[in-house]
């Protein structure tokens, strides 16, 4: 099972990735599990310096934004 | 925006190549046709379509509006735009990597240049903090950046480019840059650092790999293009809801009304200026029409300003965010003495106009 984190401190931006991230896994039938990371010890150990982000496996793959659907897609299917 | 490397570069499967690139571009001809007739289109709708007459106080408030919207508009889409496509080329990655082992003052000038650039929402001042914390990156220096990245963002200064000319917009943005340039310089000479919540100290911070990979042009163009649609979607009705204010204060409110208390007579009205505006938090967008129509009745510039520097630079929503990793005592030297910084501009303003 493919594991997704949103990172983010609880502000609007970071709530509309989780629900977006929740939405696209379920509506395409992903085999994944979404985790909300709010602490702000775990948020840095990513490295991350802006939020929201999102983490594929373990593996950084954008902050500061939200990214487009298509995208975000691509991204946990490339596991 | 920002994307690690690796994201970049997946990214680049996905976009065209010259035709993405060319698009954006076509609309810089229509943007400069409807830019340079404003006034023209302007006064043929209110005075010849709609038959108002000049001085009549709705005819002033309607012309007011419908010539100020669409041109901040226009100006916003372009400098966001232009903004964006600079902004590909610093992360936060790549600020931190500037910026550490830089001698103390040379640090501060940097990172205050650098906040301009720098996209900055509140809720990552925390993780920004923490990241140039943990590379070494001296507090002052990190405080530099967190003051110059709120205060002088690309709106505020699109907006007062439109509204009041260059000079202002210069004058603006290289104030508030000697402000977060002197106040972080202070704030390191302090020695605050034991004001700092000591678990920041004690994390370990990850390190996204650096990969070597280049954005292309195609890239940087299109992050240009999501800036303007984020940005602009974001901030569009504040802009309209502001001329509008704006428009209102213009037609209505008489002549010299402001001069009274925002006036420059006034001595004490530069600091309830600031001290109004610290607490209040509003985007940039949403204040300079309002700022504008102030100034028209015979406000001074020094104090609104003063004002508008008060409530974008420092907010309360960010001071409390801030305290998860500040104490309470460090936040109150940080705000005063920006503030401060902030008061002193106002009255240089005030005595050079």
């Amino acid at each position: 099972m493919i594991s997704v984190k949103v990172l983010g401190p609880g502000c609007a931006r970071c709530r509309t990735l989780e629900s977006k991230v929740r939405e696209l896994v379920q509506k395409n039938n992903i085999d994944a599990e979404v985790t909300k990371i709010d602490d702000i010890a775990q948020m840095v150990g990513y490295g991350i310096m802006m939020t929201p982000a999102l983490v594929v496996n373990e593996k950084v793959k954008c902050s500061g934004i939200i990214p487009k659907d298509e995208q975000i897609i691509q991204w946990i299917n490339e596991g | 925006m920002q994307m690690t490397e690796a994201a970049v570069k997946r990214k680049k499967t996905n976009s065209g190549g010259l035709k993405d690139v060319l698009k954006p571009f076509l609309f810089l001809p229509f943007w400069i046709l409807i830019y340079w007739n404003l006034d023209a289109l302007t006064s043929y709708l209110i005075y010849s379509v709609l038959g108002l007459s000049k001085g009549d106080h709705f005819a002033d408030s309607l012309f007011f509006f419908v010539y100020e919207v669409p041109k901040v508009l226009l100006l916003l889409v372009l400098i966001v735009f232009v903004v964006g496509i600079v902004r590909s080329y610093f992360s936060p990655e790549r600020t931190r990597k500037i910026l550490g082992g830089k001698k103390l003052f040379a640090g501060n000038v940097l990172a205050s240049m650098l906040g301009i650039v720098t996209p900055f929402c509140s809720c990552s001042a925390i993780p920004l903090f923490i990241g140039f914390v943990e590379s070494g990156i001296p507090l002052g220096v990190t405080f530099s950046f967190l003051i110059a990245a709120p205060m002088i963002n690309e709106v505020a200064l699109v907006l007062l480019f439109g509204l009041f000319g260059w000079e202002t917009a210069l004058l603006y943005m290289s104030t508030g840059l000697l402000i977060a340039i002197i106040s972080g310089y202070i704030l390191g000479r302090l020695k605050l650092e034991k004001y700092v919540e000591p678990w920041v100290y004690e994390i370990k911070a990850g390190h996204i790999e650096q990969s070597e990979e280049k954005i292309t042009i195609s890239q940087r163009i299109s992050a240009g293009v999501d800036a303007v649609k984020e940005i602009v979607s974001k901030v569009w009705i504040y802009i309209v809801a502001g001329i509008a204010v704006g428009a209102g204060i213009h037609g209505y409110v008489p002549e010299n009304f402001m001069a009274s208390f925002m006036g420059k007579s006034a001595w004490w009205s530069v600091p309830a200026a600031v001290l109004l505006g610290v607490p209040m938090y509003s985007n940039a967008a949403g204040i300079i029409p309002i700022v504008q129509a102030l100034l028209e009745k015979g406000a001074s510039l020094g104090t609104v300003l003063a004002f508008m520097m008060g409530v974008i630079g420092l907010s309360l929503p960010e001071t409390i965010i801030l305290r998860k990793v500040l104490k309470l005592r460090l936040i109150f030297v940080f705000v005063g003495i920006v503030a401060t910084g902030i008061i002193i501009v106002g009255y240089l303003f005030n005595l050079i106009y």
